[in-house]
């Protein structure tokens, strides 16, 4: 008797803190969203981009590290969150949004409290980035500003290109041999910038482990690692193989910041830059040598 | 020349004293049976003699450096441990070990000895078994025949023949007491005091922690001792075959 | 005996030819042995001096170690269920070198991460040895030995969870697996003095192994310092083990398997059973390796899960044959 009575009273309070929010959803439903709230890396960055002051509630702890976010210092200017349902749901959202790669329990949870979870799927081509503004923006009614910030995004990435006859074969290469093919998000932006991949030599299509000795034999132009991270690893001593170290003294030795691809934002333009730069210093060099 | 010499030896464990004020010398040319109830410390004595234990006083074998003392007194435990499932001679030929310098393998004079001592426990066709689908009692002769190829002066054997059939348990004395009569000696912990009677030169009783009686066995086997140390009744005679013992019955 | 010697010696040879010959990166076998021998300063020569050369010479170093310093660890509890994977040894030495790495004392100073791994390995071997006393029955020793490696693998998940560093986090399954995967000579180096030492001491406690068969007092009445033999399989177990495992992780059942297929071949004397264990050590761990670059060559799979699926089945045919025994 008093268990059920105790359990009545528990699942009444929950349902009391629900309705409120659940009625506001429904009683207008082409109402901006008013608090938002983020818990992926990439949402993250999409929102703070296209929130108005105050819309945005809350972004994600990785948000705030200048490893994997460019937009670390923006950050700042928001609360943050460890996407833990208990927390996201006292922070009263009426939208939150996930990426496909926050835990499932989360967003299962979210939703069963009755909360509005939009999950996007991370990008894998430049057109993935404009769709993902346009999507973010639809998600917070902004979508006259996410419209602008495409094209802005476009025309620079437009300005870009450039022709490019000899495409030096590029290796990406991570932590435990870690490498990306053509059909992902930095394979498209080496693409862009004028590379061909490596990885689509070694049977690679989206992303997979290139055996040392095999990215060896495949001898690329040039090597493209990530930046270190704090405290060691032994996934990142690959990276000091006495192969890898004699490869990059050999040829050109790239650097792209994890930060700059792994989120489909107009961040991904620094990448570009980054990796055209380097394909000019390798055209240098190989004239230099042709000479 | 004495092969052991104990002399005040006192075994303490636990706060439990086991042992107190023993003294025992054990000359070239004996069989010494060590006789007592169960709990009397036979075992004690034996493994404190050769300094496996701690123990007040002092002992000649004790005294010695490990590899001269395995050369001087072979050691056979109660226990027949047989950890491996190794053959016959490999187990005997371990008593060669003290005589091995590091790394050497075994000569010839090793071979001989390890022969002799298989052919003296009767174990010449069980060489290549593997010890451990042995019976007890052949475990037994095999764990024996290890000890006496170790080749040394003195043996000590805690009850040597316990699980051995009569004609093994006969032999077995009897090796020990030719041993004697080439100048070895052997200190053998014994509960049957029949073969006792028959084979040892001298029999040493522990009683209480103490040796309570010590001497040719028809003075150490008194109805006085029986009585006092294992509560039975027994008949002693000497006949034309040796001296004969047989206990008869227990005493309130 | 000598006939075994040289079929395992062939068999270690011929896997060693192999593993250097095979990999994920076809390469014609006559051209990488020329570039091997004569150091070609060529990428293939790159590839077979720095990729595969280490390889093979680590899977032989750290399968003969573990061989070994199973057998020694039978001979000396004389149990056949004792493997410095199962009971613990293994698992605390990756605690070590998990350490070493966090704490950045592998970085400050090169034999730091052997050296932290060697303590762990000593730590966990003097635990166990302490739990299961000194002959352990079967039930204590296994026991002490889950209660050393649960801890050992719990503290390490914890360390590598706290790290900064994300790929960290993702790396507890090899220290638990173990893998060659990406070694170099750095690795080889690091490994091998310490492993000389482990062996010299290992090698050396064959007859007093062998007089532990009759048990501690006939062998101490033998002339055997059952303290130094203590000493020198502990020592002697931490170093190689403390070695192997900051190199490669936990490479469980090497140290069970090898000696238990071996020793009805040397007639099961503990001191045969040393060199006989550490060469089909060599053997097993060089195979294991070749499997995993073919089958699944970009998934990198772990080493202690081919190990472990060859070993468990054995391992439970042991435990049955062991009660069998005690009944």
């Amino acid at each position: 008797m008093i268990r059920a009575h105790l359990r009545n009273m528990v699942l009444g309070g929950v349902i009391g803190l629900i309705a409120p929010l659940v009625a506001t959803a429904q009683d207008a439903p082409d109402v901006r969203p008013k608090r938002v709230v983020s818990i992926n890396l990439c949402t993250d960055q999409l929102a703070m981009m296209l929130a108005d002051p105050g819309q945005l509630v809350s972004v994600s702890v990785l948000a705030r590290e200048p490893e994997s976010s460019a937009m670390a210092d923006e950050a700042l200017g928001w609360p943050i969150n460890h996407a833990r349902a208990e927390e996201i749901f006292l922070l009263k959202p009426d939208l939150v949004v996930a990426g496909a790669f926050s835990s499932q329990a989360t967003v299962q949870m979210l939703r069963k409290l009755g909360l509005p979870v939009e999950v996007f799927e991370p990008a894998l081509s430049l057109e993935d980035v404009s769709a993902a503004m346009t999507r973010m923006g639809a998600a917070l009614h902004q979508d006259a500003r996410a419209a602008d910030q495409v094209a802005g995004f476009e025309a620079r990435l437009a300005a870009l290109r450039e022709q490019v006859v000899n495409r030096p074969r590029a290796a990406i290469y991570y932590a435990n041999g870690y490498s990306v093919g053509d059909q992902s998000l930095s394979g498209h932006i080496l693409a862009t910038a004028g590379f061909d991949n490596i990885a689509r030599e070694a049977g690679i299509p989206v992303a997979g482990n290139i055996p040392l000795e095999v990215l060896a034999l495949l001898d690329p132009d040039v090597i493209i690692t990530g930046q270190r991270y704090p405290a060691a690893s032994r996934s990142e001593e690959i990276l000091d193989h006495p192969v890898v170290r004699h490869l990059q003294d050999a040829r050109l030795r790239g650097t792209i910041a994890d930060r700059d691809w792994i989120c489909g934002t107009p961040h991904v333009l620094r990448a570009v830059e980054g990796l055209i730069g380097l394909r000019h210093d390798y055209e240098a060099v190989a004239r230099g040598a042709g000479e | 020349m004495s092969l052991l010499a104990i002399s005040d030896l006192s075994v303490t464990r636990r706060g439990r004293s086991i042992l107190r004020d023993v003294s025992l010398t054990i000359d070239a040319g004996e069989v010494v049976g060590l006789i007592g109830g169960n709990g009397a410390g036979k075992t004690t004595l034996m493994r404190a003699a050769l300094g496996l234990i701690g123990f007040d006083g002092r002992s000649s074998l004790a005294d010695m450096p490990l590899r001269v003392r395995a050369k001087q007194a072979a050691w056979l435990p109660q226990a027949r441990e047989l950890a491996w499932p190794v053959d016959v001679q490999t187990v005997v030929t371990l008593g060669r070990i003290p005589h091995l310098a590091a790394g050497q393998r075994p000569t010839q004079a090793d071979q001989a000895a390890v022969d002799t001592a298989l052919h003296e426990m009767g174990l010449d066709a069980m060489r290549h078994r593997t010890v451990t689908r042995l019976s007890g009692g052949e475990q037994a002769r095999v764990l024996i025949a290890r000890t006496l190829a170790q080749g040394t002066p003195l043996v000590m054997a805690d009850e040597p023949i316990a699980g051995l059939d009569p004609g093994h348990q006969i032999s077995t004395m009897k090796i020990f007491a030719g041993m004697a009569k080439q100048g070895k000696s052997a200190l053998v912990s014994l509960h049957d005091l029949g073969l006792a009677a028959r084979h040892c030169t001298r029999l040493v009783l522990l009683g209480e922690g103490r040796i309570v009686a010590d001497g040719p066995p028809q003075s150490v086997l008194s109805t006085d001792n029986l009585r006092r140390h294992f509560a039975i009744t027994a008949h002693f005679e000497h006949t034309p075959h040796g001296p004969i013992f047989q206990p008869l019955e227990v005493l309130e | 005996m000598r006939r075994l010697a040289l079929i395992l010696i062939a068999l270690v040879v011929v896997l060693f030819v192999a593993a250097l010959l095979l990999g994920p990166a076809d390469t014609d076998p006559w051209q990488s042995l020329v570039a091997l021998i004569t150091r070609e300063e060529s990428l293939l020569g790159l590839v077979m001096y720095e990729i595969r050369l280490p390889r093979a010479l680590l899977a032989v170093m750290i399968g003969a170690s573990l061989g070994l310093s199973g057998a020694a660890m039978q001979g000396y509890l004389r149990n056949p269920l004792a493997d410095p994977g199962l009971i613990g040894v293994s698992a605390s030495a990756a605690l070590g070198a998990v350490l070493a790495i966090q704490t950045g004392l592998a970085a400050a100073f090169a034999l730091g991460l052997p050296l932290s791994a060697l303590a762990g390995a000593l730590v966990g071997v003097l635990l166990v040895l302490a739990l299961a006393g000194p002959r352990g029955s079967s039930l204590t020793l296994i026991l002490a030995g889950i209660v050393v490696s649960s801890l050992a693998a719990a503290l390490t998940s914890l360390v590598l969870n706290l790290s900064p560093n994300p790929f960290a986090a993702n790396e507890i399954v090899f220290w638990m697996m173990g893998s060659l995967a990406d070694r170099s000579m750095v690795h080889v180096g690091l490994a091998l003095p310490f492993m000389v030492m482990g062996w010299l001491l290992l090698g050396g406690v064959g007859r007093g192994l062998d007089a532990l068969t009759l048990g501690e007092d006939a062998a101490e009445a033998m002339g055997i310092n059952l303290m130094v033999l203590r000493l020198m399989v502990v020592i002697g177990t931490a170093a190689v083990v403390g070695a192997s495992t900051a190199v490669a992780g936990v490479i469980g059942f090497v140290g069970l398997v090898v000696p238990h297929i071996l020793r009805p071949f040397v007639g099961a004397r503990p001191s045969a059973l040393l060199w006989s264990s550490a060469l089909g050590g060599a053997a097993m761990l060089l195979a294991a390796d070749i499997t995993v670059r073919l089958v699944l060559p970009s998934k990198d799979l772990k080493l202690g899960v081919l190990t472990a699926i060859i070993g468990a089945p054995l391992f439970l045919h042991l435990i049955h044959k062991v009660r069998k025994m005690s009944v």
